[in-house]
């Protein structure tokens, strides 16, 4: 029976409709416009709710990070060449990269740099980078997609034009060459941070120009303009709010992915130098030793697994709290 | 146009005939909530129930347990179709039940239709399942049914995709989908609400001719008295999910014994009464309206065209075909039509929501047919507009309060949040539930919100597009009273659009009807409903359901 099965798919609940009595709608709510309701399902989602408490142990780890190395007594930089085998090119003594008391977590090889300082010190520059440059993106690609949205014909032909290019282009060419041409002089995260923005705001701004472009059409858009109220007003208040879900959960998704930007561009060398440590910088000289010395790719490989795992578990579960429609069976 | 017939008087079929669907204290529970609690009845063969209630009172839920299409929910008693248990059906029964012995129409025609399949496969399909027919002969069924509902040229029509279809033939081709099997009971839930009233009228006539010919027993939901009371024999009357009163339609209509029946009646507007004495009491003698220097709003040859179609195949479409009316002030002018007539365009042309191709709109003496947007917005103080849907209308994501005072911090007031306050009072709202959100607002109340909106800037002409289309009877006379009040009050005037030509009697001083984007008859209310001259006037008014003929006059 596949006509009335796609009735009742289309959603047709006869037992929502209200009465004139004001609605309580205590579990009938279907616009989850208050912030509560969200957050209550969001506490109740298992998975989200682990991934949240390991996320901020990460933004713990990166804040506390000086705390972290005076408490294992070691900094990030020192080199420690006795404790390197120099018979063997340099790789540690002693067994999964020279793990013990003094180093938690070995020491690097080649340098002898204490690993665990380094990691918590490139969780700085990492979750730094991949929170600001998802701030920055957001900025921008709301700023530009609202242009788009809202600005008419005229404005959408460039604004969605160049929106489109920014989105068609290699990303990761273009943040490798904007890296090379930058000057020395400024600090490397920020670089990279602003790097990362600059080829990555495109999809917030194509995300937010459609859901603007659907939005304006609503009565609620034209009541406002019937009220006499102005564009950026228009925008800031009638249609901004409804652009919170989506933005969100892109946001959510985007932490994860810029992390691996940063990484991937530290890796390729463009991204932070030396001695500043980063996750991805740290992957990228492993790749010399890993057939010597395992336990240094390992470590900040199975650190950023769990890191992007918990951010994407933590998106996935800020997108079902926000859309409660999307988990009903 | 078929002028539809008067209400059956006697029952098809005999009265001692077993019943067909026979249901026991039927009740349905989501969770704490009991959306129908204890609902009996028998249908018998070749007759018609009418369940009627307002939105919320468990008529659908009902609907849907007869053939007990709820996932979710509690359903406990006895439905009983053709002397099968229905809530005690094993799945497969059940499929052979649906369809072959009970089946559904619903209220969203398109909705209730793959919009990628053509008509006649789905139709085919449905048949083959049951009876395992060769795909020959279901389309071959398919086209018969088609042409049994009334499409014409059904074994072209056949091969069409749904939105090939007009809103009434989809729902036409649900009909034949259903028809197809033969079932013995049809439960339709709102079949016609989504349509306009010429076509309600030849579907109800359908549907009537239908049953005296199959034999077939027929469960009308509605919300609409009029439709039940030419369609049916019987009428249920329901309301928080109880049965109020059941009994013949005459009894019923004529004489009911439930309080709240004779609320509901009351409320439904009439058309062939004159405008209550409520509304009349305070309006201006129409002598004055009528002295042309002293309209508020003037229109002339206005005229507004979209563009529709593939870039090489761009058809040009009129969607107001140079319109002229006046609106004095305090005046109501009522604009009614069917849909695609263009009457909502014309409001939004009005409130300049929409430029205009060609004409003029003169507003308070002044042309502003061409003022730019920030020329325009002073102008908006003066000129307002109620929307159809007061949900979509309200932003979900701001409370009330600040939509109603966003006009006001426009305009600069000082103490908009008091002022909002107050339209909140004047509107029937409680001041306190300023920082409430649309969604926990009923839909008459979210209207008066729209309404209070609309009053925030002290407006003297409002725009009202199908202010009461989706409120129930009930709180529909709520808000028609306090249009009416208001307009007494501040001298407002009003254009009142609306396909709903008894409301529309109800609230106007004059009347324009519109169809294919032209004015075709434009005068005093009750002159044109009661001496319609237009044909096509004529024809509208003949297809609106009539409930006064078996209700006594109040």
């Amino acid at each position: 029976m596949t006509l009335f099965d796609s009735e009742l798919a289309a959603g047709a609940d006869p037992v929502l409709a209200p009465g004139e009595e004001p609605v309580p709608a205590a579990g009938t709510d279907p616009v989850p416009s208050r912030r509560g309701g969200a957050w209550r399902r969001l506490r109740a989602d298992r998975s989200a709710l682990a991934a949240l408490v390991l996320v901020g142990l990460l933004v713990l780890v990166a804040l506390a990070a000086p705390l972290l190395t005076a408490l294992e007594g070691q900094d990030a930089t020192t080199f420690h060449s006795q404790l390197l085998d120099s018979a063997r090119g340099g790789v540690p003594h002693g067994a999964f990269g020279g793990i013990g008391a003094d180093h938690w977590l070995g020491v690097e090889p080649g340098t002898g740099r204490d690993v665990f300082a380094r990691i918590v010190y490139g969780a700085r520059v990492s979750l730094g980078v991949a929170l600001a440059a998802t701030a920055l993106e957001l900025v921008v690609g709301i700023a530009i997609g609202l242009a788009a949205g809202l600005g008419g014909p005229r404005v959408d032909a460039v604004a969605g034009r160049v929106i489109e290019i920014a989105i068609a282009f290699p990303s990761l060419l273009l943040a490798l060459a904007l890296l090379a041409i930058v000057p020395q002089s400024v600090p490397r995260p920020v670089l990279v941070a602003l790097a990362i923005t600059a080829v990555n705001w495109g999809n917030v701004a194509r995300v937010t120009r459609a859901q603007a472009m659907s939005l304006r059409t609503r009565d609620y858009v034209d009541a406002a303009r019937l009220a006499g109220v102005g564009p950026v007003r228009i925008a800031l208040r009638e249609i901004l709010p409804g652009l919170t879900t989506p933005l969100m959960v892109l946001a959510a998704l985007k932490v994860p992915s810029n992390i691996v930007s940063e990484a991937g561009l530290s890796f390729l060398g463009a991204g932070v130098r030396p001695p500043t440590p980063s996750w991805g910088q740290m992957l990228s000289t492993s790749t010399t030793w890993f057939q010597t010395d395992p336990a240094y790719v390992i470590v900040p490989g199975g650190l950023l697994l769990v890191t992007l795992l918990a951010f994407s578990l933590f998106a996935d579960g800020v997108r079902r709290a926000l859309d409660p429609r999307s988990t009903r069976v | 146009m078929t002028p539809v017939s008067e209400a059956p008087m006697t029952p098809v079929g005999e009265a001692a005939t077993a019943p067909v669907l026979s249901v026991r204290d039927l009740r349905v529970r989501f969770g704490d909530r009991e959306a129908v609690g204890g609902v009996s009845f028998d249908l018998e063969p070749g007759r018609a129930l009418g369940v009627v209630g307002e939105s919320g009172s468990g008529k659908s839920s009902l609907a849907l347990a007869l053939s007990r299409l709820h996932t979710g929910a509690d359903v406990t008693g006895e439905v009983r179709v053709d002397g099968t248990d229905v809530l005690a059906a094993s799945d497969a029964e059940l499929r052979r039940l649906r369809g072959g012995r009970i089946a559904m129409v619903f209220q969203d025609p398109l909705s209730s239709l793959d919009p990628y399949l053509r008509v006649g496969d789905q139709i085919a399909e449905v048949y083959r399942v049951h009876t395992g027919a060769t795909r020959r002969a279901a389309a071959a069924k398919a086209v018969e049914v088609l042409d049994r509902v009334g499409i014409p040229d059904a074994s072209r029509r056949a091969r069409a995709h749904p939105h090939e279809f007009s809103g009434g033939m989809v729902q036409r081709a649900l009909i034949a989908m259903a028809l197809a099997l033969e079932p013995r009971v049809l439960v339709a839930d709102e079949p016609t609400t989504a349509l306009d009233v010429t076509v309600q009228a030849r579907l109800l006539t359908l549907l009537d001719e239908l049953r005296e010919e199959t034999g077939m027993a027929l469960l009308l939901v509605s919300h609409d008295f009029g439709v039940v009371a030419e369609t049916a024999d019987d009428i249920l009357v329901m309301r928080a999910g109880k049965t109020v009163e059941h009994g013949p339609v005459e009894t019923v209509l004529r004489t009911p014994s439930a309080a709240y029946t004779r609320e509901l009646l009351e409320a439904v507007p009439r058309l062939d009464t004159p405008r209550p004495a409520v509304v009349t009491s305070r309006t201006p003698p129409p002598e004055q309206a009528d002295s042309p220097q002293e309209s508020l709003l003037r229109i002339s040859g206005l005229r507004r065209e979209f563009r529709l179609g593939p870039p090489l195949r761009r058809r040009v479409v009129p969607a107001v075909d140079g319109v002229s009316l006046e609106v004095a002030p305090g005046e109501v002018l009522g604009v009614v039509g069917e849909s695609g007539s263009g009457k909502t365009t014309l409001a939004r042309l009005i409130v300049r929501l929409l430029a205009p191709s060609a004409g003029t709109i003169e507003f308070a003496g002044r042309d502003v047919t061409r003022l730019p947007a920030r020329e325009l917005r002073p102008l908006r103080r003066d000129l307002q507009m109620v929307f159809q849907d007061p949900l979509a209308s309200l932003n979900p994501r701001r409370t009330v309060g600040d939509s109603i005072a966003d006009p006001l911090r426009v305009l600069g007031e000082p103490d908009a949040e008091r002022r909002a306050r107050d339209l909140m009072d004047r509107v029937g709202l409680d001041p306190d539930r300023y920082g409430a959100y649309p969604h926990e607002f009923s839909g008459g109340q979210r209207q008066r919100v729209g309404i209070a909106r609309a009053l925030a800037p002290d407006p003297r002409l409002l725009v009202c597009d199908e202010p009461v289309t989706s409120l129930d009877v009930s709180t529909q006379a709520q808000i028609l009273a306090l249009l009416a009040e208001l307009r007494a009050e501040r001298d407002l005037a009003l254009l009142f659009v609306s396909h709903d030509l008894a409301v529309v009697r109800q609230v106007s001083d004059r009347v324009a009807v519109m169809r294919a984007g032209r004015v075709v008859t434009l005068g005093d209310v009750d002159t044109v409903y009661d001496q319609p001259e237009d044909p096509y006037t004529r024809a509208l008014l003949a297809a609106v359901p009539k409930l006064a003929a078996l209700t006594p006059a109040t």
